[in-house]
């Protein structure tokens, strides 16, 4: 298909299908763009599809998308490559692999060697610094922190995250990216778990804590936030949606980076890793979700 | 399972409703109205409909309106039966 059959389409290149991975191809597909879903897990590729499909239905139940809109095309794929055929001036790679920097760093030096110079890639990490993940491309002038929140295609808000080394051009094709997508942006300064999750992982870490210690039952803990001081969810129903295991993953990093302790995984969050209680995802977390995989 | 009327079907809904959300609810309250309901709640109701009562809920069905009551859902499974 040359460029012009394109009709000027967008595309977007997604680095991993993972709840993130997933829910970012369906917001760009949702949004009739055309998406390459990269994943080295034949399991996870296999059943990208299926779960892209969900999540553009759930977007449609909930009218998170133009109703008009017809879906893009999605093609899932273990080859990096197809990266390539991103025109830089109408495309972007976001990169949403496991939050450990040695993989989003082999992830992240291949994509941008695989994607035409002066593509905009950005990285999905929830506290992983952008300054630290630049060492890792090519041209880290055009490395932008996105952190998309779960699920991307209901949350308007995107935490961007510039890096010391990001350079302007980078800056204007990420606020294009994100209009494109019908999200906006707010920009923050670098440094592990940006604005977000330097403050909520710990938050979280402590309310964890403090149902092993049984002060209160999760349901009255997030109580608590929702019912007495206004917040939309309490810090353990946020940590259910986000995942437990990437709880647990971003909580490594901050602990790594910062040596404070109030970062160090608690027990019960381990241990609900450990037994496969993900959160909502797996249908069990602190809450139940009637086994019902989202 | 074999709900073959609109009375049952809604029996069916609001069983699955109150054990999910712990709290009693009749035929025509709003689920989503009251915030005790999550709207990512409503994508479960969507399958648990599908798989319950074997019908397909796609296009211009799936909104919200339509899983905003157990009546909503009762009629919806009703019309995609007939």
């Amino acid at each position: 298909m040359s460029a012009a059959d394109s009709g000027g389409k967008r595309m977007l290149g997604v680095l991993g299908a993972g709840t993130m991975g997933v829910g970012l191809a369906a917001l760009a597909v949702g949004r009739g763009q055309r998406v390459v879903l990269v994943e080295s897990d034949d399991g996870q590729r296999a059943a990208a599809p299926g779960r892209v499909r969900g999540q553009l239905r759930t977007a449609q139940l909930l009218g998170a998308l133009p109703r008009e809109q017809e879906p893009g095309e999605l093609l899932v794929t273990a080859d990096l490559d197809e990266l390539g055929a991103i025109d830089p001036a109408a495309g972007a790679v976001v990169e949403s692999v496991t939050e450990r920097a040695d993989l989003k760093g082999d992830v992240l030096a291949a994509a941008s060697a695989a994607a035409k110079d002066g593509t905009l890639i950005t990285t999905n990490t929830s506290a992983i610094p952008v300054g630290e993940l630049a060492a890792a491309v090519t041209d880290p002038a055009w490395l932008v922190g996105t952190h998309f929140m779960n699920p991307p295609y209901l949350v308007e808000a995107v935490e961007v995250v510039r890096g010391p080394d990001t350079g302007e051009e980078a800056m204007t094709a990420v606020h294009a990216l994100l209009a494109s997508l019908g999200r906006r942006a707010v920009v923050v300064g670098d440094g592990p778990g940006f604005v977000s999750n330097r403050i909520l992982m710990r938050m979280i870490n402590d309310a964890a804590r403090m149902v092993g210690e049984g002060r209160a039952e999760p349901a009255a803990l997030d109580e608590v936030f929702t019912d007495c001081l206004g917040h939309r969810m309490g810090p353990l129903a946020t940590a259910d949606l986000i995942g437990l295991d990437n709880v647990v993953d971003t909580l490594v990093v901050l602990h790594e980076r910062t040596g404070d302790d109030a970062y160090r995984p608690c027990g019960p969050l381990l241990t609900a890793v450990g037994d496969g209680r993900l959160g909502r995802k797996s249908g069990e977390g602190f809450h139940s979700y009637g086994g019902v995989r989202a | 399972m074999t709900a073959t009327d609109a009375g049952a079907v809604g029996k069916t809904l609001l069983g699955f409703i109150e054990d999910r959300t712990k709290l009693s609810w009749t035929k025509e309250q709003d689920l989503f109205a009251s915030g005790a309901v999550t709207s990512l709640f409503a994508m479960e109701l969507v399958v648990f409909v599908e798989e319950t009562f074997g019908v397909s809920v796609a296009g211009p069905d799936l909104t919200l309106d339509n899983f905003r009551t157990v009546r909503a859902m009762a009629d919806l499974v009703a019309r995609l039966r007939a």
